[in-house]
């Protein structure tokens, strides 16, 4: 497993930068809104990546409250925080995609509010972890996961209505993409997967030392003969 | 069942019996709410059709802040004299204890709230031009929406640092869909522009899974330990 890790480093290096060029040159430039719409192939791939994590880090807490295996609070834990690293991503790149192309930053449209939403929840996940004095942190943080993904359809739903009540004028795009766009934006996501990967996987382990540095320590402290201290 | 009620019945009386002994919660809310009230109305001062507009935002912040107040008492009164120890290895089923706690939150905070709407009404000229009966069950559904999540959240920042900053950091993010047809639905009966009907159904949705929520994982944060 130990060799695999360089390996997939290399891969994910030159997948970036393959992806880069393609998207910042081999890629049609966009006819109404120009260059920036290469902002795109960023945008949309941390966005699916975010996503994902977040989709792990659920199944991971759901799977841990019935096992109990500590490997998959720390899947948990590492999802979630890689994840808002990406959503964060997402969120910045929007509106400077939004302001040249709608003119406006910000709008409080269902995908923008939602995925706001979405990493609020997260964030707040992950201060609970990091303020947590149990040990019991992997339990309450599992509960509070399920409940952000409970929390998802309803924040859904009632930004749908909300925003189909008053409709804005911006309308982001829609309708067919270019095959050469989708294309980039395909590999694009792909760099994007492995280098979430990559993350992922040295945050796990580092993760996982930590751990096993904690129960060290512990173990010494009780081990330590009285007179000692 | 019968089992699980009597349990329920007995720890609410409790409480109720110590809150109307001590009016702990009732009065830091309504003081609470209070000043919350004054420093909006000194905020915005809107005329009757502006006010139509935001009141339903203001009520429900004043409320919502003023609930978090009480929630954070729920758990802490039991730490003393390692009660909620005892709770823990009692064989009463856990979900009692948690039906109680949260019953006795949504009442304290249905009598806040009944105390402060005529002053709300007083503050900002309100006057309903929808269907005003219909504030009745989304004021209902709205605050359980509130307790019930808050009462479960509120077991879980025991066990933090910084307790009472924890819990609305938890409670807020989760709330926002309860919050947002909450308000709305006060906004659509005040302007009577729309019907609040979607809202009503949104907030009964919310109410409806995560109460089932709750009761399926307070064991579980209950026991954390």
């Amino acid at each position: 497993m130990k060799r695999v890790f360089p390996i997939l480093a290399i891969l994910t290096a030159v997948l970036l930068s393959y992806a880069m060029y393609q998207g910042l040159v081999v890629a049609p430039t966009e006819k109404t809104m120009g260059d920036v719409q290469r902002i795109f192939y960023y945008h949309v791939p941390s966005a699916w990546t975010a996503f994902l994590l977040f989709a792990i880090n659920f199944v991971a807490s759901v799977i841990y409250l019935f096992r109990r295996n500590p490997k998959l609070d720390a899947v948990a834990l590492v999802s979630a925080e890689v994840g808002v690293v990406f959503c964060t991503v997402v969120l910045v790149t929007g509106p400077l995609w939004a302001r040249p192309v709608w003119g406006i930053w910000w709008t409080w449209d269902i995908r923008l509010t939602s995925t706001l939403v979405l990493w609020l929840i997260y964030v707040s996940y992950l201060m609970l972890r990091r303020f947590s004095t149990s040990g019991q942190t992997p339990v309450l943080a599992a509960a509070l996961a399920i409940f952000g993904a409970l929390d998802v359809p309803l924040v859904y739903f009632s930004i749908w209505y909300f925003r189909t009540q008053h409709p804005q004028p911006v309308i982001g795009g829609g309708g067919s993409i270019d095959p050469r766009m989708l294309h980039v934006l395909l590999i694009n996501w792909l760099a994007f997967m492995c280098f979430a990967a990559l993350v992922f996987w040295s945050r796990y382990r580092a993760e996982m030392l930590q751990r096993e540095v904690e129960e060290m320590q512990s173990l010494e402290a009780l081990l330590e003969p009285r007179g000692a201290l | 069942m019968s089992f699980v009620s009597s349990i329920t019945a007995a720890t609410l009386a409790k409480d109720i019996r110590l809150e109307w002994r001590s009016k702990d919660a009732i009065n830091s809310m309504l003081f609470f709410a209070l000043l919350v009230v004054v420093v909006f109305s000194f905020s915005f001062d809107p005329i009757a059709e502006e006010s139509r507009q935001i009141a339903g935002g203001l009520i429900w912040v004043a409320f919502l802040f003023a609930a978090v107040v009480a929630l954070n008492q729920t758990w802490a009164r039991e730490l003393r004299n390692q009660v909620l120890d005892a709770y823990r290895v009692s064989p009463a089923p856990a979900n009692s204890l948690f039906l109680a706690k949260a019953l006795g939150n949504f009442l304290f905070v249905a009598i806040l709230e009944a105390l402060m709407t005529p002053l709300f009404i007083v503050f900002y000229k309100l006057r309903a031009l929808g269907p005003a009966w219909q504030l009745i069950p989304i004021a209902a559904l709205g605050t359980w929406a509130l307790v019930v999540n808050g009462t479960f959240f509120a077991a879980m920042s025991l066990r933090t640092r910084a307790r009472e900053i924890m819990l609305p950091l938890l409670l807020f993010p989760i709330s926002l869909p309860s919050i947002l047809a909450m308000v709305r639905a006060t906004t659509a009966i005040l302007t009577g522009e729309e019907s609040a009907k979607f809202w009503i159904v949104l907030l009964v949705a919310y109410d409806l899974v995560f109460t089932t929520g709750c009761l399926l994982l307070f064991e579980t944060v209950l026991q954390a330990e």
